[in-house]
């Protein structure tokens, strides 16, 4: 009776610091949204860090899409840039396709299901086989997936007509198109003249939206399944979970929101090529969740915001910025993870709390 | 634990807000041009040549007195080849104070860069971008022939000098320029009484064209028609010779720079023709005058043809800017107006030809010049 409730307690506790972790989340994005639209309203803004908005909302989703798959559920992808990369051309040819024939605002909402739905079904697609097996090789099969979906799309040439659309994958005039017909997808060139419907303000509802899919799912019955099959397999399989489903459920979810970053993008520059979805890309985004530290929310918010405008606002250093942000990649890598650097962060925090008496609220 | 993590790292990310805030306002006493283009990455030495060529301009044109008696002022932003951070790029100029600009460099940026400025009305006049849709709208022109240009300009190159009548093409089906110059001259190709006999693709990062080569061999091409850059080039004229296969090459302006491929034997390249619009070994007294200026100020570095744009873009604009009668106390928005007017009406003449623009589409109208690699050196034909 006595140990039962104290599990209650446990449960209870763990429950409540849990949704303190996610209300901050929300209220850390809530906070800087305010901030930066008073600067906006007041003049107070520099247009390079105005044109920054969206692209680090694009960043914050995709790193937060990733921590799902990397932290929560323990799997390895190398390919998110990929799934970003099926968001942005399926929502690109889907606002095309329409043009003005739909209001800007409905048009973009839909655009961005069209991408994350497309995203999520090549996650699905992708899941199915490779996550039924042990080890490293979804890392393997997502950094192939990546290439591939770049390369495919790299020969993909679309245009439509009065007859529909027309397809091929040799070259533009293998369309056999009316003169009068629009070449939408233009193989290596991409998509151009996307319109530039992303905005700040959409940007950061879906930050809040992702936040919510993400922080629930992890705090749900499901979610606790999908960290059981990634603390211990072979004990979350002898208790009867299904470890394929989850694990899927974890990387479907993560790659259609990876297509909502993608859609972002689309609808933020009046070009878009295959180019920016390399692994580079995919790489950027696990760096963003490994030094916000893996499994954290917060800290991949932050980090996607801290390396995605630091080279930008380094500028003024001319050719030695990149030099700098390299070093600070490793002085963060420093401060959060060596062991001296651990040392000192408790002892200072030790010392803090002597001072202004301790709450016995700890941090993690 | 993670406490003091967050609060350092949102005092580093206010820190940052703060700095990037208080924008810097435009001096009303001289012009500011922007360039834009890659420093850095894969693209450095185009986007570097850009740089020195447009600053060796601006330079020129202070000492002789500015433009409408304005100094000029040149402010460059790297944007390592990528579409996002070259609008980045831009926006940190604006804040800089830029009033026109030169640039982008190359064409998937420009065309991002094209519809950020086309919002501000920004002028801009890129050295350097061939693609389409790097001039979509109406306030961007450039100094480089675009893509179907080159390629249509090629095949009547081929066809008016009779150079072939049987042609194979090989091109790279991963990049945009190629594939666009590939499009253009299978278009053009047929006006000129000129076969395609075979039209093979590769795709980046190739290094055996064999394949590519003997279809074209098989097919009986006299002329091979290589529209990508020259890395590449060099290893397909290595393996033609190794093949014993010895038809004509044609390649366009990407070829520039063959001669100075690492472990390249330049004896394969003899008889090597190609589109480029300035060569530095030149004859006339303006080229000779540049390369030689240009290479006491950058160390010794011989020019390529992305420098030669940039040079022709700057005095582009000051002859726009005359032309308007133009002073740097007006808006950009004005400005814009203003150069949109003047381009149309002005000559300049460059080092890569006289050229014209049509004030409509953006596009400027010149010679195509094409040489010929002999003993090692570029010899114009004409």
């Amino acid at each position: 009776m006595n140990e039962k409730q104290n599990n209650h307690e446990i449960i209870r506790r763990m429950r409540r610091k849990s949704l303190r972790n996610s209300l901050l989340n929300y209220g850390i994005v809530i906070v800087v949204f305010a901030i930066m639209q008073t600067m906006i309203a007041t003049g107070h803004i520099s247009s390079l860090l105005k044109g920054l908005l969206v692209p680090l909302c694009v960043y914050v989703i995709a790193a937060l899409s990733l921590n799902l798959v990397v932290g929560i559920s323990g799997e390895l992808s190398l390919g998110h840039a990929g799934f970003m990369c099926i968001g942005a051309y399926t929502s690109a040819f889907f606002s095309n396709v329409v043009g003005d024939s739909m209001p800007d605002l409905p048009r973009f909402i839909l655009a961005i299901l069209v991408g994350a739905v497309f995203a999520g079904i090549f996650g699905i697609l992708i899941g199915i086989p490779v996550l039924r097996l042990k080890g490293d090789y979804l890392a393997i099969v997502t950094l192939a997936f990546g290439e591939i979906i770049k390369n495919l799309l790299n020969v993909l040439y679309v245009g439509v007509d009065s007859h529909g659309l027309h397809f091929s994958t040799t070259s533009a005039m293998d369309l056999n198109m009316e003169p009068t017909g629009r070449q939408i997808v233009k193989g290596a060139l991409g998509i151009s003249g996307t319109p530039k419907n992303s905005t700040f303000t959409i940007g950061v509802v879906l930050i809040i939206i992702t936040l919510i899919v993400v922080q629930n799912l992890v705090n749900s019955r499901s979610g606790r399944a999908i960290m059981s099959t990634r603390d211990n397999r072979i004990a979350a399989e002898s208790i009867g979970i299904p470890v394929t489903k989850y694990k899927l459920l974890a990387f479907s979810v993560s790659a259609s929101l990876a297509g909502v970053a993608g859609v972002l993008y689309a609808h933020n520059l009046a070009t878009l090529n295959t180019k920016k979805f390399d692994y580079n890309t995919s790489i950027l985004i696990l760096v963003f969740v490994v030094l916000g530290g893996i499994g954290n929310m917060t800290g991949s918010m932050i980090a996607a915001v801290i390396l995605t405008a630091l080279p930008e606002m380094l500028r003024f250093l001319n050719n030695y910025r990149m030099l700098i942000y390299a070093i600070v990649l490793i002085v963060i890598m420093l401060f959060n993870w060596a062991p001296a650097s651990l040392d000192f962060r408790s002892r200072m925090r030790e010392r803090l709390w002597k001072k202004h008496g301790s709450d016995a609220e700890g941090g993690r | 634990m993670k406490k003091l993590t967050r609060v350092i790292s949102v005092c580093a990310a206010a820190a940052m807000v703060l700095t990037a805030v208080s924008p810097v306002l435009a001096d009303d006493e001289k012009f500011v041009i922007g360039g834009i283009g890659p420093v850095t990455g894969a693209a450095a030495a185009y986007g570097i040549s850009v740089m020195n060529g447009a600053q060796l301009a601006v330079d020129e044109i202070n000492a002789a007195g500015g433009i409408n008696g304005y100094q000029v002022e040149f402010i460059s932003a790297d944007d390592e080849h990528d579409a996002e951070k070259s609008v980045n790029a831009y926006n940190d100029l604006k804040d800089k104070g830029m009033q026109m600009l030169l640039g982008t460099v190359t064409s998937a940026p420009c065309i991002a860069v094209g519809g950020e400025a086309a919002n501000d009305n920004m002028f801009l006049l890129t050295p350097s971008g061939s693609a389409v849709d790097c001039i979509a709208y109406e306030n961007a022109f450039r100094v480089c022939f675009s893509d179907p240009a080159q390629g249509a300009k090629s095949a009547q190159f081929i066809g008016e000098h009779e150079l072939a009548t049987k042609v194979g093409i090989i091109y790279d089906s991963s990049d945009p320029y190629s594939t666009g110059i590939m499009e253009s001259f299978v278009a053009e190709a047929a006006n000129q009484g000129i076969e395609v006999v075979s039209n093979e693709a590769f795709s980046d990062n190739r290094t055996d064209f064999s394949a590519q080569l003997n279809k074209a061999k098989d097919a009986g091409a006299e002329l091979v028609f290589l529209p990508f850059y020259y890395q590449e080039a060099a290893l397909v004229l290595k393996q033609a010779s190794d093949m014993d296969y010895a038809p004509k090459f044609f390649g366009c302006d990407g070829m520039d720079g063959i001669l100075t491929v690492e472990n390249f034997d330049t004896s394969l390249a003899e008889g090597l023709m190609l589109l480029t619009p300035f060569t530095p070994n030149a004859e006339d007294e303006m080229t000779q005058n540049f390369v030689k200026a240009y290479e006491e100020a950058y160390d010794g570095l011989v020019p390529i043809q992305f420098g030669a744009d940039a040079y022709d873009g700057i005095y582009a604009i000051k002859a726009a800017l005359e032309d308007a009668g133009a002073t740097p106390d007006m808006s950009v928005s004005d400005l814009c107006e203003a150069l949109k007017v003047s381009m149309g009406n002005i000559t300049v003449e460059g080092l890569t030809g006289t050229i014209t623009w049509d004030a409509a589409t953006g596009e400027p109208e010149k010679e195509p010049k094409a040489v010929m690699i002999e003993n090692s050196e570029y010899v114009a034909m004409d």
